[in-house]
């Protein structure tokens, strides 16, 4: 029953931000110089298909994204590896517990989805990075949270972008369908879903 | 048959004997009934009258690990690892690349130039994993099939009809990115 009690909560949670999110619509963007000004980036990766995406996308920004925080689930060694690979002096790697395992029942996937919020939550606060972007991996449903909650206390003018991995075809990932709403740079790698999903962007393949 | 159905028919034999070397990836996933139908005599043997000599397996979690075993002089010769950190060099190598639906490592094999047929675990059925490989199988860039068909496809799918799959543009999203954070 309480765990149903806590599922919820955290769906009213959720709810509630979107409102306030809403409400607040797009802050104002300062006008930025490639050449002078940085924003720091932090960036969700999954595991397998969700890292290589993530890495081609975090490659094709310029320098001008610094410092580059990763956040990776504790149990995935093939991200870190890959990460290792990009890793430069102005990046930094972040373990968090992960959210959802692949088949995991939803009913457990609440409860340690709320382990993972309350581990996340300070971090993301701690670093208070302009943007967050993530595809997909349960891991990014806890930092997206936690990136609204910074944006609505007003404390942070966090922008996340969510690029929905190549992978959905025809219907959005559960993480995407939580996040849809809640978004505004939502990203979808194929037409279908633009159709499906008038709010989601479509600008061409990225992968 | 005609003429042009012939030369067709010709052309895809020519193509195909140039297929030498096959690369079975399951990514990190478990599927161990792809790799137990590839391992099979019957597929071996299927492979080797394709001209296939070398056939490596990347098994990712599965619990299968063929082990390479004295068989007849034209078996293909059995190479098996479970995962590695990366698979791109023996994606390069191969010839042909038999991969799992996952995106992961179909970009990786469609970026690389290759000819892939999906293999779609059945046992996933409904999944949304099918659904990518049917897409880009509309679109021309590679077959699939599933575990039970993988012999007939193996033995009658035409290579030589798949259309170069263009690679993507994150740089596109750079550029969106840049704008929706005000950078001029």
């Amino acid at each position: 029953m309480w765990i149903v009690l806590i599922g919820l909560c955290l769906i009213g949670a959720i709810l509630l931000l979107s409102v306030l999110y809403l409400l607040s619509g797009r802050k104002h963007v300062p006008k930025r110089d490639k050449s002078k000004d940085t924003v720091s980036l932090l960036a969700v990766m999954g595991s397998g298909g969700h890292t290589r995406e993530m890495l081609s996308l975090v490659t094709a920004l310029g320098g001008h994204y610094s410092p580059r925080y990763f956040i990776i689930a504790e149990t995935d060694k093939m991200s870190e590896h890959k990460l290792q690979q990009i890793q430069t002096s102005n990046s930094e790697i972040i373990y968090i517990p992960r959210s959802r395992e692949v088949k995991q029942s939803y009913i457990t996937s609440i409860l340690s989805t709320v382990r993972a919020v309350l581990f996340t939550v300070p971090v993301i606060f701690r670093l208070k990075p302009d943007v967050i972007l993530c595809n997909g991996p349960g891991t990014c449903i806890p930092v997206c949270f936690a990136g609204l909650l910074l944006r609505v206390t007003g404390l942070h003018n966090t922008t996340i972008v969510y690029v929905e991995s190549f992978c959905r075809v025809k219907s959005l990932s559960l993480s995407g369908k939580l996040l849809y709403h809640l978004i505004d740079d939502f990203f979808v790698q194929w037409p279908e879903l633009k159709h499906k999903y008038p709010r989601a962007k479509y600008i061409g393949r990225l992968f | 048959m005609s003429d042009t159905g012939r030369e067709k028919k010709n052309f895809k034999r020519k193509a195909e004997a140039t297929m030498k070397k096959l690369f079975v990836t399951v990514g990190t996933t478990q599927f161990d009934t792809l790799i137990k139908a590839i391992s099979s005599e019957k597929t071996l043997h299927a492979l080797s009258e394709l001209g296939f000599t070398h056939v490596t397996l990347q098994t990712g979690r599965g619990e299968i690990q063929p082990q390479d075993q004295p068989r007849d002089k034209t078996s293909p010769a059995l190479t098996c690892y479970g995962l590695k950190n990366s698979i791109l060099e023996d994606i390069q190598a191969a010839d042909l690349v038999i991969s799992h639906a996952g995106a992961g490592s179909i970009l990786d094999a469609l970026g690389c130039g290759k000819k892939v047929l999906v293999v779609v675990n059945e046992e996933l059925m409904g999944n949304h994993q099918t659904e990518l490989a049917e897409a880009l199988a509309r679109q021309g860039y590679l077959h699939f099939c599933g575990v039970s068909s993988l012999l007939t496809s193996l033995r009658e799918m035409d290579y030589s009809n798949l259309v170069p799959f263009p690679s993507g543009e994150p740089q596109k999203f750079a550029e969106h990115l840049d704008h929706v954070l005000g950078f001029s």
